[in-house]
């Protein structure tokens, strides 16, 4: 039906039109991506505005004769000059352009991207905890001390173990936290050592931590049923190998069999075991590392603990140790003092520890949020957390595994992961794959992760989502599936998967050109 | 639970299609002693209103900055964030996505990153500039990292300006390469050599500006010394709000720039999450560490945004990479980003003019009580007082009367004995008349 304006007054009757006009669409109602009509392009904020707006209201500067000691900046920075509704106009129009767990499945293998609570966020907020001084005298912020105790109290209960350092930054950090205490441990008994043993398996920042911290990374292969091989472990180990770091459950989904083989083995020749916790949510509540023999994991809260991702960070990154590192752990920590809370610092306090690694006491913003996550799960809660998790990716695994191929046979933990196989000869790539599930108002699984399958895909739905959700997806990835299928031997339509996204903001980005000749900043015109 | 939206239909439905028994089986693989049999002695799942009543229990234990005169500085500034900072920060697309890994469905995150670039390098004088780091005490560590690697070689100078919790994260995660660092005690008397440390094995020599007691500097002549003897210039700012009135540090010869980007956007949060700028010059940018987002055109010519230049990237060098960093600072740029383009360059500059000249008159008060006298002259919106008696006790007794006067030298230096009389003083535009007139009549009172 028209208007008396031409214009349509059902959706059914909107022509569409333009690039991916053909794509198939999700369901009866179209795509999620069907309302084109609203999304806008936007300009980079510096090709608006003018000289001398502002978007604050600022009293007159005091009248003062400056002390900047003749240093008083010179001439004009470049920031553009807009009022407040311009600003928060582009800042909407850019959210728009993003795609979000708040907005749908968000099935990134490794990355846990589970529902943010909003709680957690109010809380983050509270005066008292959000807005207190770092420096202020500990007198002051007793609270916000009892609360770091506090979430460490839960985090070693979680993990068995019975120290934690809280203040690095991210997984990464942590990890480096974890080999820090390693390194200096084996100084200790003046025996540095050279080696760290990684998994091909493992996620980049492992050998690219162990590198940091001066040791040579030995790889060690993966077996066919996607583990560490013990057979190539055992024969890599010697009075040289500084530790090993095993992701647990690891990158591809499955829990280390030989987890305790494992722990014996690096323990017999002196070295320690460094356990990625990135996937703990798989565990969380039905297993404890510390029952495994690992002697530094970090965890990462904004996996786990749902502090929410923001786009790339920020992240906390606690790392638990056992007695035999605990006196190692960096600066600062908080002690209880009967009914008191005191924040060591004084290195002088703490003569084994590695020292300080991040500025302040940690990322406390993500404390509150992942202790308010805690408390409203309970022990109980969390433990359905892992097992809704696993629950989840065994049902995506079991529900896609004749039309797509698993990398490895029997159940998965909290991720399931494919290979490309069942694309051979369709002239279609994960890459391609993955793109199309874009237009199918998906984000993409990780790709080409981790590196000891081929052409990877990693799918985590997390224990936020309704079976109906999870049911929606695989109904997406089925039909993808067969239709990349259908392009075997020349036929069907590849250009669906080798073309799309079509429906998004940007099409395909030239990546290539972009590293060829990095424009990395915005400059005047000439 | 009200997160977890399977019921016990959903999940015997979805065992079944598994062809499983119960969960249990799906963890066949976890050696049987580290399994539990069942949830760990935690306190059970609570509602909103419960967990709320906890936090704010806690919270109702602190004193607050915001209620209270308070002139705490060192690295962390209270500054005023504008309301819609916070909203837009929490919009669920920028919340809730993920690092950009799949460019055509993030291009809010990467456009945003572009423009975080741009401002920084625009703020420091320098040419590009990275997607944030963790903080500026890890940012600097990255410097002196990247500077190793880009000289070849092995001794990095710390200045004894630099903020300690900057010199000791750089000391812990530089550690390890060559030599690691050297660092230079307190210079209260403003008669470091650095210039005499230079030598042909000197990879880089790191300064704070303004230092950490508040002093600036012309580096000029010091990055031309350092230029000359083959080293990289790195300097650190902690309060990126001097930017606005200072002589950006590009513009006197550094080779990399640090910050600590907290002041714009980021509530103080008891000292995280925060957001590491890190700016240097084009021709070292094979070596900058972190996430770089740059422009591009997609399949149909319009232009776009990706991430960049990933080869330096542990997912991609790994052993080899630049650094280890992953996940970095993502929504605190965003914060940082907001808050700015909501000042633009007016007011930028008036907001860092009224920083510095509310310091000035607050310096001049506090420095005419007897007995206290100031340090440096030459400051930016914070100063360092002397006290006729140990600061860490004065600061204590003002906490007690609802007054925090600043950070004890103890606080940073807990060895060095020269520091225990040492006060550190900001002020902000939050601090009004009667802020002052409260810390001078209560500091008067307690060094009499
Ligand atoms: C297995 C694994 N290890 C380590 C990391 C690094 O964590 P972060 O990004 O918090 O530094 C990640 C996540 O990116 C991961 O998936």
């Amino acid at each position: 039906m028209l208007n008396r304006q031409g214009r349509a007054t059902q959706p059914a009757a909107v022509p569409v039109t333009g690039p991916g006009a053909d794509a198939t669409f999700a369901g009866d109602a179209g795509s999620i991506l069907g309302h084109r009509g609203l999304d806008h392009e936007e300009r980079l904020i510096f090709e608006m505005g003018e000289e001398g707006r502002s978007g604050v209201d600022l009293p007159e500067p005091p009248k003062v004769e400056s002390r900047l000691g003749g240093l008083a900046r010179q001439g004009r920075i470049g920031l553009p000059g807009l009022a407040e509704p311009q600003v928060v106009r582009h800042f909407v129009r850019l959210s728009r352009r993003n795609y979000a767990i708040d907005l749908g499945l968000y099935p990134l293998g490794s990355c846990t991207m589970k529902h943010n609570p909003r709680l957690n966020e109010k809380m983050a907020r509270l005066p008292g905890l959000g807005d207190v001084h770092p420096l202020q005298p500990q007198s002051t912020v007793q609270g916000a001390l009892e609360l770091i105790e506090r979430l460490a109290g839960w985090i070693m209960t979680l993990t068995g173990m019975p120290a934690v350092a809280m203040s690095p930054a991210a997984g990464a950090h942590g990890e480096l936290c974890g080999l820090m205490a390693i390194h200096a441990a084996h100084v200790a008994k003046g025996d540095a050592r050279k080696r760290v043993l990684v998994p091909e398996s493992a996620h980049g920042t492992n050998p690219a931590t162990a590198a940091l911290c001066g040791y040579t990374v030995d790889p060690i292969p993966a077996t066919a049923d996607g583990r560490i091989d013990l057979e190539a472990f055992r024969a890599k180990l010697g009075p040289d190998v500084a530790a090993v770091m095993l992701t647990n459950p690891n990158t591809c989904g499955l829990f280390e069999r030989d987890v305790i083989a494992v722990a014996e083995g690096i323990h017999s020749v002196g070295g320690y075991f460094y356990c990625d916790g990135a996937n703990f949510n798989a565990i969380v509540g039905r297993v404890r590392p510390g029952d495994l023999g690992i002697d530094a994991m970090h965890l990462n809260l904004h996996k786990t603990f749902s502090t929410p991702h923001g786009g790339g960070g920020p992240g906390s990154g606690p790392v638990v140790f056992s007695d035999a590192l605990k006196d190692f752990a960096p600066l600062p920590f908080v002690r209880r003092e009967g009914d008191a809370f005191r924040l060591v610092e004084d290195p002088r306090e703490a003569p084994k520890s590695f020292g300080r690694m991040k500025g302040f006491h940690g990322q406390m913003g993500m404390f509150i949020r992942a202790l308010a996550y805690m408390m409203s799960h309970g022990g109980d809660g969390l433990r359905q957390v892992a097992e809704d998790a696993v629950l989840a990716a065994n049902y995506v695994m079991a529900s896609l595994k004749d039309v797509m191929t698993p990398s490895f046979d029997g159940p998965c933990m909290h991720e399931a992961l494919f290979d490309d196989r069942f694309l051979k000869d369709t002239g279609v790539t994960t890459l391609d794959f993955a793109k199309a599930m874009i237009d199918q108002g998906f984000h993409p699984m990780t790709m080409y992760f981790p590196l000891v399958v081929h052409g990877a895909l990693l799918i985590e739905p997390t224990e936020t989502e309704s079976k109906d959700s999870i049911d929606g997806f695989v109904a997406v990835l089925r039909g993808l599936a067969e239709q990349a299928i259908a392009c075997r031997g020349g036929q069907g339509d590849p250009a669906a998967f080798t073309e799309a996204p079509r429906l998004a903001p940007r099409r395909r980005l030239d990546e290539t050109r972009a590293a060829r000749t990095p424009v990395l900043r915005w400059k005047q015109p000439a | 639970m009200r997160y977890l939206p399977l019921t016990a239909d959903d999940r015997a439905a979805m065992l079944g299609v598994i062809g499983a028994a119960s969960v249990d089986d799906l963890f066949a693989d976890v050696p049987v002693p580290a399994r539990l049999p069942g949830p760990l002695d935690l306190p059970a799942h609570q509602g909103e209103w419960e967990v709320e009543k906890a936090f704010r229990a806690l919270a109702a234990k602190s004193l607050s900055p915001g209620e209270v005169p308070s002139f705490l500085g060192a690295g962390a500034y209270r500054h005023h964030i504008p309301a819609s900072v916070d909203h837009l920060i929490q919009r669920s697309e920028f919340l809730t996505s993920y690092t950009p890994y799949q460019p055509e469905i993030a291009q809010g995150t990467l456009q945003h990153l572009f423009e975080f670039q741009t401002q920084v390098a625009m703020l420091t004088g320098m040419e590009v500039a990275n997607a944030s780091m963790y903080d500026g005490a890890t940012a600097c560590a990255e410097a002196v990292l990247m500077a190793k690697r880009q000289t070849r070689r092995p001794r990095a100078i710390l200045s004894g300006g630099l903020h300690p919790h900057y010199r000791d994260c750089t000391r812990t995660m530089a550690g390890f390469v060559d030599h690691g660092v050297e660092t230079l005690p307190l210079d209260l008397d403003g008669t470091e050599d650095l210039v005499a440390q230079l030598g042909k094995d000197v990879a880089c020599v790191v300064v704070q500006y303004p230092d950490v007691l508040g002093r600036v500097r012309d580096l000029t002549a010091l990055a031309e010394a350092v230029h000359a003897a083959g080293a990289l210039l790195i300097v650190a700012v902690t309060e990126i709000v001097s930017l606005g009135a200072l002589q950006p540090p590009g513009a006197m010869g550094a080779d990399i720039v640090v910050a600590e980007g907290q002041s714009l956007g980021v509530p103080l949060s008891f000292g995280g999450p925060y957001v590491g700028l890190f700016a240097t010059r084009e021709k070292f940018l094979r070596q900058m560490p972190g996430r770089l987002c740059g422009e591009t055109v997609d399949a149909d010519g319009r232009r776009g945004y990706v991430l960049t230049l990933s080869a330096r990237e542990q997912h991609i060098r790994r052993e080899k990479a630049t650094s280890n960093i992953c996940t970095n600072a993502g929504l605190c740029a965003l914060a940082f980003s907001i808050h700015l383009s909501l000042l633009g360059e007016a007011g930028y500059v008036r907001l860092a003019q009224i920083n510095h000249g509310k310091a000035v008159q607050a310096a001049d008060r506090l420095a005419a009580i007897p007995g206290v006298s100031l340090v440096n002259q030459g400051f930016f919106n914070e100063f360092t007082l002397k006290l006729p008696k140990d600061a860490t006790l004065v600061v204590e007794a003002l906490a007690k009367k609802r007054i925090l006067a600043g950070v004890p030298g103890a606080r940073l230096w807990p060895e060095d004995p020269q520091a225990a009389n040492l006060l550190l003083v900001a002020v902000t535009e939050l601090n009004d008349d009667g802020d002052v007139d409260a810390l001078v009549a209560a500091l008067a009172a307690e060094v009499k």
